[in-house]
């Protein structure tokens, strides 16, 4: 049964110029390493196809049992001068959660 | 007497924040500092359009409003404030905290950091950070400024202001300084500045460690949001801090909302890089300690760079936004129309459109459908000259007449548009100053 990214964790979104910042915390510190496993910058990338235009960097912090997924070239060129109505991305957290995971090897 | 614990508190997080929890925090929190944080790069380049129009001008324009409602319960308690609020134009803002403290009958010290403006120094040829292109060509500059730290604000603390004034001083520099004052730290001790910075940084946008900018209900529930109280510090000497919030005040500190905030905006955690250090976050450590109670610890701090970042503000043209609405059977169907036939009467403009069909599509702009038709709106945007932006709400508007059947609701909007990009600049070409005012003149300290 795939699991929705929204029911096993939560997110936010920071930007700075083009750049996203998506900050993505399990509830449960157990699913940290399923979602290491799971959650690879390439999956963020698709599943975000059409926002984020450049590279997607993903950052592991395990002693804060986060991962940090950093979009370049994704706020419609900065967002000071995009046309978007959301000029910051404050949506972008949102978005990602509804991305739907295998959830095979996870914890229970 | 050696200092163990510090408190500090957070009372703005942005331009427009609220003030009411800021008067709160400053009532009952039994702050040693409050920070009010409320610069961000685009409001301090419209600061400095402000004052080329009027150079007593630039400054935040809630700067009145915050301080004198602050400013008496502030004095009564003993807590410094210390703000960017002095934007575009340091001077004047630190003149105007005056004039706030003599209206409320106060006999205040403030100080005021000048210094951030470098436009005078900037090499237009140079290329951006963001895209390799030299700063120039990207549009008539009106700013330049630096990011100052810490060590910028410490003359004027140390001097004994009641308040302090800056430009562009790095938001979680406000926070530093403080504590460097208050515990005699070495300024250029990495290990204490990480510690610091990481304390500034979780408290810059105020309610956002609180539970703003958090609450998803059914999956994170805030209390009392519509009552959210702002955030403090409890300080050790050594670096580490426990955040929490008020007693009787709404939202939550837990270590959710404080890991969120964390990496709010970090591009790399384990190099966040200030004009007072490069702190690395992968040691760091968030316990719920108690009740909206969580500590922080582990930040580790490498040496800071030698280069200062400069926030460059240009021109950018003007942005024209239009929308109209449709509801009903073929709403969608009919708001697309009218972005065509939008499209199609400003084609000889040249003027490059973004169009949004919001409601049915979920602002995914302009392809794909979910199927309902209930409510769309068209919107339709672009950057252009004065005269484009108005072609393109004219043009908008006219659909009332001119287009689909049963369009409604047509707002336009034009605004001006102030690009940022950055560059770098040595640190030892930047020269911050302090200026203390009294009742009566000013002098320079620094």
């Amino acid at each position: 049964m795939p699991v929705r990214l929204h029911d096993v964790a939560h997110a936010r979104a920071g930007d700075k110029g083009d750049t996203s910042t998506l900050t993505v915390i399990p509830y449960a510190d157990e699913d940290y390493d399923w979602l290491v496993r799971t959650l690879s910058a390439q999956r963020v990338r698709a599943h975000l196809e059409g926002f984020v235009r450049g590279e997607v960097t993903r950052f592991e912090l395990p002693n804060l049992a986060a991962l940090q997924f950093v979009c370049r070239q994704s706020l419609g060129g900065g967002v000071t001068t995009s046309l978007a109505v959301d000029t910051h991305g404050k949506g972008m957290s949102s978005r990602l959660l509804a991305l739907e995971l295998p959830d095979g090897d996870r914890p229970r | 007497m050696t200092t163990t614990t510090v408190r500090i508190g957070s009372g703005a997080g942005f331009s427009g924040d609220r003030i009411s929890p800021a008067l709160d925090l400053t009532e009952r929190g039994r702050l040693d500092d409050l920070v009010l944080e409320c610069l961000a790069e685009r409001t301090i380049a419209l600061g400095h359009r402000r004052r080329r129009h009027d150079p007593s001008h630039g400054y935040d324009p809630l700067l009145e409003r915050r301080l004198s409602t602050l400013l008496p319960a502030a004095r009564r308690r003993g807590v410094r404030i210390i703000t960017n609020m002095g934007a575009a134009n340091p001077q004047a803002a630190g003149a105007a905290a005056r004039a706030v403290a003599q209206d409320c009958g106060l006999d205040s010290t403030i100080g005021v950091v000048t210094g951030d403006d470098v436009l005078d120094m900037l090499d237009l040829d140079q290329p951006a950070i963001e895209d390799g292109r030299p700063i120039g060509e990207h549009g008539p500059v009106i700013s330049a400024n630096a990011y100052l730290g810490a060590a910028s604000v410490l003359p004027a603390l140390r001097a004994g202001a009641d308040v302090v004034v800056t430009g562009r001083v790095a938001d979680p520099s406000l926070f530093l300084a403080a504590l460097v004052d208050r515990f005699g730290w070495d300024v250029d001790d990495p290990a204490t500045s990480a510690a610091g910075t990481m304390v500034g940084h979780l408290l810059e946008c105020a309610g956002q460690v609180t539970g703003g900018y958090f609450a998803d209900p059914g999956r994170k529930d805030v209390p009392g949001l519509a009552d959210l109280g702002f955030p403090y510090a409890d300080v050790s000497a050594d670096g580490t801090a426990v955040i929490g919030k008020l007693p009787g005040t709404g939202g939550v500190v837990d270590r959710a909302t404080v890991r969120e905030q964390l990496l709010y905006e970090i591009t790399d955690p384990t190099a966040y890089t200030t004009p007072d250090v490069q702190l690395d976050l992968r040691q760091a450590s968030v316990t719920q300690e108690g009740r909206d109670r969580v500590r922080v610890e582990g930040a580790v701090g490498r040496r800071r760079p030698d280069r200062l970042k400069v926030s460059v503000g240009y021109q950018a043209g003007y942005r024209a936004e239009g929308e109209i609405s449709y509801v009903g059977p073929h709403a969608e169907k009919r708001a697309r129309l009218a972005g065509e036939v939008v499209a199609t009467r400003l084609r000889s403009s040249g003027i490059e459109l973004r169009l949004d069909l919001i409601g049915s599509l979920d602002q995914t702009g302009w392809a794909g459908h979910d199927g309902r038709d209930r409510e769309c709106r068209l919107r339709v945007a672009a950057i252009g000259t004065a005269e484009r932006a108005a072609d393109l709400c004219h043009e908008v508007e006219a659909l009332y007449t001119n287009g689909p059947a049963g369009g409604g609701g047509v707002r336009t909007d034009i605004s001006e548009v102030i690009g940022i990009v950055s560059s770098w600049i040595p640190r030892d070409a930047v020269h911050p100053r302090v200026t203390i005012l009294e009742a009566h003149g000013a002098r320079e300290i620094a």
